[in-house]
């Protein structure tokens, strides 16, 4: 059983998106904060990317899966809806996951407003010569792209 | 025999709302009500939207207003302190108890009037979230200022469809038209204040639905001018959702969200 906070922080940071399997809840800036109470009850709290995402029941239930195994039964996990998620805390670790496994990163907003028509880069031949086929794809966050080099489809994660 | 419910006011679009909630809960809800109702008839589009990425945006947006209508009937629940959650609100109420919008509960017709409604409906829950980030409330503030960047892509979506159907082709812009001419008789009612919004945008809590048509104005006509619609001039103007006086459709809405909860009590899979 681990017991100090960065120990259970570790044990439920690798929990991954049912949605998007190759980014854990670290790597998107879901997992917001863990603490651990006087009487050893841990609290985890994650944040929503979109208020409708389906995935946060999953998500909910494997990070007390995971404390469960690691011998804490006593655990609650609270979702907080401020500061409200932005793509702007996706780890640089994850955008380089996400890459990999096919789908393009959003980019980083900053603080200014940024025009949705920023180049979007194909994932598979790097080609920034691509054109956005919707606005909605998959899963709430993403939209759908084509690559008018390669040919292929993608998905792209959209900066929120 | 004769079943009719108590009316919660009079017919005349001024009586206060009959409300037993706390004022916070019944504006959660109204907003809730808005939310979950609008979803319900985007669902309706899904295997019948006009391409698939159609198809599939239409249930994204969708699920983005479940998402927000989950919250705040949520909230409603927990302000009001009776113990009821958002499946409660959501299914086991009565037609006279929604507090939605009319415009968001009429009847789906064509892609060009669902289009039209996305238009007049996206620009307003912008509006309303964008000053409700900074509401007194903090919950309020919260579920807003998550929602806003949700809105900002249902209003552009609604915006790109508009400027393609209505500059289009004889055909797209006829139904385009025909699409708003549906849906305008319904846009006033947005911007209606009542007691309760104006007792809760005192306090800083509500949205003054009044001061958010300038810039509603602003937005539709910009869209409708560059793509060469005209903006309709209802000659009647639907009023009472607020009160729990809703359309024909409602009730036929209600039945198909509500019926399986309601016949399979406490299922779960």
């Amino acid at each position: 059983m681990v017991t100090g906070v960065a120990e259970i922080r570790e044990v439920v940071a690798d929990v991954l998106d049912p949605e998007v399997p190759v980014l854990t809840i670290d790597d998107l800036g879901v997992l917001r904060d863990v603490r651990v109470e006087p009487d050893g009850h841990v609290v985890v709290e994650i944040t929503p990317t979109y208020s409708g995402c389906p995935a946060m029941d999953a998500i909910r239930d494997d990070v007390l899966a995971r404390l469960r195994d690691h011998g804490h039964a006593d655990a609650e996990v609270r979702l907080v809806l401020a500061p409200a998620w932005t793509t702007d805390w996706m780890s640089e670790e994850g955008r380089r996951k996400l890459a990999a496994y096919g789908i393009a990163p959003p980019h980083v907003r900053g603080t200014g407003p940024v025009p949705l028509s920023l180049s979007v880069r194909c994932p598979r031949c790097g080609s920034p010569d691509t054109r956005e086929t919707s606005r909605f794809g998959s899963t709430a966050c993403k939209s759908l792209w084509t690559c008018r080099s390669c040919l292929e489809p993608f998905d792209h994660f959209k900066a929120l | 025999m004769t079943r009719h419910p108590a009316a919660p006011g009079s017919w005349d679009g001024r009586a206060a709302p009959a409300s037993a909630l706390p004022p916070v809960a019944e504006y959660s809800m109204r907003l809730g009500d808005d939310a979950l109702v609008l979803a319900q008839r985007l669902g309706e589009w899904v295997s019948r939207a006009p391409q698939l990425e159609e198809d599939v945006a239409l249930a994204n947006i969708g699920l983005d207003l479940v998402g927000q209508a989950r919250t705040l009937l949520t909230y409603a629940g927990e302000v009001e302190g009776e113990g009821r959650d958002e499946d409660d609100l959501a299914y086991l109420r009565e037609e006279r108890d929604f507090r939605n919008l009319q415009i968001v509960e009429r009847p789906n017709g064509d892609f060009a009037v669902t289009i039209a409604r996305q238009l007049a409906f996206s620009a307003y829950q912008l509006g309303l979230y964008r000053s409700l980030c900074r509401s007194a409330d903090a919950t309020l503030a919260a579920i807003a200022a998550k929602a806003v960047k949700e809105v900002d892509y249902h209003l552009d979506h609604a915006r790109q469809w508009v400027l393609r159907l209505g500059d289009g082709t004889r055909e797209s812009h006829h139904r385009m038209q025909a699409g708003l001419e549906q849906i305008w008789p319904y846009v006033d009612e947005m911007f209606d204040a009542d007691e309760l919004t104006d007792a809760l945008a005192r306090e800083g809590v509500a949205v003054d639905p009044a001061a958010l048509r300038p810039e509603w104005d602003a937005t539709v006509s910009a869209v409708l001018a560059r793509a060469t619609l005209t903006r309709p001039e209802p000659a009647f103007h639907g009023r009472g959702g607020r009160r729990g006086l809703h359309t024909e459709a409602m009730g036929y809405l209600l039945a198909e969200m509500q019926h399986l909860h309601r016949s399979h009590p406490g299922a779960s899979w």
